[in-house]
């Protein structure tokens, strides 16, 4: 059952990157990364400057009216026939899932679904909108892939999966109970802190018994809480972004 | 920030009582995982077809219920309408009356929980006991099922063999094999002492008038075999329309529920017995119970009354895993517990509309539900609802200041360069409760506002370059 299905079909090598709260706020690299990442791909990247958030931390709060507000203004901000690509499966899901969801019963929910349908999560563009599977460099490293929980329902765990497998030198790594969840969940991180920080202790024990070299995930926000809770506890484990794994492959030799 | 209630029981949860949760809802949702990928080579369609099937039900009860009724009275069945919880226990105690009966055997039904049968009928002198092995071990405990199908997934062993003592039902052993024996036999006399048996229904077919209840005990079969009256108690939410529709159900039940090819005795029952019948309940009555699910259907949550009751989204959520069912304060725990119980509760909406936060949206119960619930949205709709009445619940930061940011360009970056103050503060002293409790138990990143847009105009300026921001 894919959540995404019906979205319009990539011509041209235009993109809009959506770079997300949190890379403009935390993470700058992973953003730099995805800007390199597409430039590779011969794409021309648009950032358009009015961008914030995509909504979702209130559409998970329940504010759905001030969600409303923050998706409008994204749809304006992202304006034209261009595909918007973003390094985030969540964010990703907000715009294609979540935001008409919030719209059904809205006027303009047929400009938030246009938006929907040309919004890629950044391994799904690559493999399922530009058709490139395999990626060149190389990456020394045992990867543990953490697919997090928005790509449920979608291509892009595939996606990460098939572009980190096809980099020379790197070996993935299984882990227990990979399909639960790390615990971030947005605001559930802040309501309900013991069983978020419960449940990605868990991950982090799965992923640390498989003994990779870095964890990775498509998602800013699962990194941001694994890593964060691995530094409170004293607990040594190198986290990345899918962007730059695929960025740093590209300047070694296979 | 105060935290949510549930994340607070999870936090106090014994060592114990976690561990003994967390294990049995791991292993369900491993061992239903794998039979059903080995039996079926797309289970996923299963779940679909299963799902619009009861979605068709959902929808078009207005026909389906006048159907049914018309199948089992043809069946020689008494059909009863109860519209509320005192409703129903009225049906049944007027039953139990009108025949004189003092001592009732139950076989499980989560709708006698949901109408605190037990309870009413213990008050008009009427003795109720639970057949199920966890019903009755909950019921000798004075305690409540934490899991629609496991009701006892919260206790060890050891407690149960220590229960049993106390209880006059043997020494202390908590061989699994002896506490089964033990309940087994104090059971064995009640059924034959009982007036009347009292179960569930899993399905009930409009076409035929089937009734069909499930269990892994036959203590059911029981309940009916040496009684002179079956009562059953059924959601109106449970018809299927046809026949043949079992085929699709009975398998995904059983599969999703305790990962079984087929649970292990079936009951189709078609009505009391029939002259030429040896054995078999005389009079039979089945009572629809309603109960607030009307009012679920009227709302943009009626996908919820799919639901067959597997207990699978209970084992496959984190968050059930940690906090167990008890802390949902409600009859039905878990995920789906979370969309159903506040919505039977009709304007007593706000006593549980804290229920729906206790999730991260993972979505892992939507992969799981037999009936392809999409749970995560309905819990969104119900945080909507609750936002929208002002029902106030701890733990949700406010979201107005974040959106008038959020939509103005010149702020957001301004808030971004302004976001660096963070980087000198003392967790105690950060002026947002929300960062607070995300530093309760993380570490917060640098905060880097403003440097990507920085780095980007930079790499703009000098083509080419295609360094790394600086650290």
């Amino acid at each position: 059952m894919m959540l995404n299905s019906g979205r319009i079909p990539v011509s041209g090598r235009r993109v809009q990157l959506m770079a997300t709260c949190l890379c403009d706020a935390f993470h700058d690299d992973v953003a730099a990364a995805t800007v390199q990442v597409l430039e590779h791909l011969g794409c021309d990247v648009a950032f358009p400057e009015g961008q914030t958030c995509c909504g979702q931390p209130a559409f998970n709060g329940g504010d759905w009216a001030a969600s409303r507000r923050v998706v409008r203004h994204t749809v304006r901000t992202f304006s034209g026939s261009d595909p918007v690509v973003v390094p985030s499966g969540s964010c990703a899901a907000m715009l294609f899932h979540g935001a008409a969801l919030e719209f059904e019963h809205e006027g303009d929910l047929g400009e938030v679904e246009g938006l929907g349908r040309r919004t890629w999560e950044l391994c799904d563009f690559i493999v399922n909108g530009l058709g490139v599977s395999s990626w060149p460099g190389r990456f020394d490293s045992a990867v543990a892939l953490h697919r997090s929980c928005h790509t449920r329902g979608t291509a892009s765990g595939e996606a990460a999966a098939t572009l980190l497998g096809s980099i020379a030198g790197v070996s993935l790594v299984e882990f227990g109970e990979a399909e639960q969840c790390c615990g971030f969940g947005g605001t559930f991180s802040v309501g309900f802190p013991n069983i978020s920080a419960a449940m990605g202790d868990l991950k982090l024990d799965h992923v640390r018994a498989a003994r990779p070299d870095v964890l990775v995930s498509g998602d800013t926000g699962c990194l941001m809480h694994l890593s964060g809770l691995a530094a409170r506890e004293g607990i040594k484990v190198r986290t990345m972004h899918l962007a730059q794994v695929l960025r740093d492959a590209l300047g070694r030799p296979a | 920030m105060r935290t949510q209630p549930i994340d607070q029981v999870a936090a106090g949860l014994a060592p114990e009582t976690k561990a003994a949760v967390y294990e049995g809802s791991k292993i369900g949702h491993e061992k239903r995982t794998k039979l059903l990928f080995d039996h079926y080579g797309d289970p996923d369609r299963l779940r679909t077809l299963a799902g619009e099937i009861k979605q068709h039900v959902v929808e078009n009860l207005d026909t389906y219920l006048p159907a049914v009724e018309a199948s089992l009275v043809a069946n020689g069945v008494r059909v009863h309408w109860a519209a509320t919880a005192e409703a129903a226990c009225e049906a049944v105690h007027s039953i139990l009356k009108a025949r004189g009966a003092r001592k009732l055997v139950k076989a499980k039904t989560m709708v006698s929980e949901e109408i605190e049968l037990e309870g009413y009928l213990k008050a008009r002198g009427i003795e109720a006991l639970e057949t199920d092995l966890g019903e009755f071990i909950v019921q000798l405990d004075h305690d409540h099922p934490s899991h629609i199908i496991k009701p006892i997934i919260h206790k060890n062993r050891r407690q149960i063999a220590e229960l049993f003592e106390r209880n006059g039902l043997g020494a202390y052993d908590d061989e699994p094999g002896m506490i089964t024996q033990r309940a087994r036999q104090f059971l064995r006399h009640k059924y034959l002492e009982a007036d009347a048996g009292l179960t569930g229904a899993n399905f009930v077919v409009a076409e035929s008038g089937r009734l069909v209840i499930v269990t892994n005990e036959g203590n059911s079969r029981f309940c009916l075999a040496a009684t002179r009256c079956h009562i059953a108690l059924v959601g109106i939410e449970k018809i299927l329309p046809r026949d043949r529709d079992l085929a699709l159900f009975l398998n995904l039940l059983a599969r999703s529920g305790t990962a079984q090819q087929l649970t292990v005795y079936n009951e189709f029952i078609l009505g009391p017995r029939a002259p030429g019948q040896p054995d078999g309940p005389e009079e039979m009555h089945v009572v629809f119970v309603d109960n607030g699910r009307t009012e679920v259907l009227a709302t943009e949550c009626r996908d919820i009354l799919r639901c067959i009751r597997c207990g699978a989204c209970l084992n496959v959520c984190p968050v059930y895993r940690q906090a167990g069912g008890h802390a949902y304060r409600s009859v039905y725990p878990g995920p789906v517990g979370a969309v159903l119980s506040p919505l039977l509760l009709g304007k007593r909406f706000p006593e549980k509309a804290d229920l729906p936060k206790a999730s991260s949206l993972c979505g892992a119960c939507n992969e799981v539900c037999p009936v392809n619930i999409p749970i995560p949205d309905l819990l969104l709709r119900l945080r909507d609802k609750a936002h929208v009445e002002g029902v106030k619940s701890p733990g949700t930061p406010p979201m107005g200041a974040w959106a008038i940011l959020a939509t103005q360009p010149v702020a957001w970056k301004a808030a971004l360069l302004g976001g660096r103050l963070l980087n000198h503060l003392p967790t105690g002293l950060i002026p947002i409760p929300a960062l607070r409790a995300w530093e309760s138990k993380r570490d917060l990143p640098p905060w880097r506002g403003g440097e990507f847009r920085k780095w980007l105009k930079m790499r703009r300026k000098q083509p080419g370059k295609g360094q790394s921001p600086p650290d």
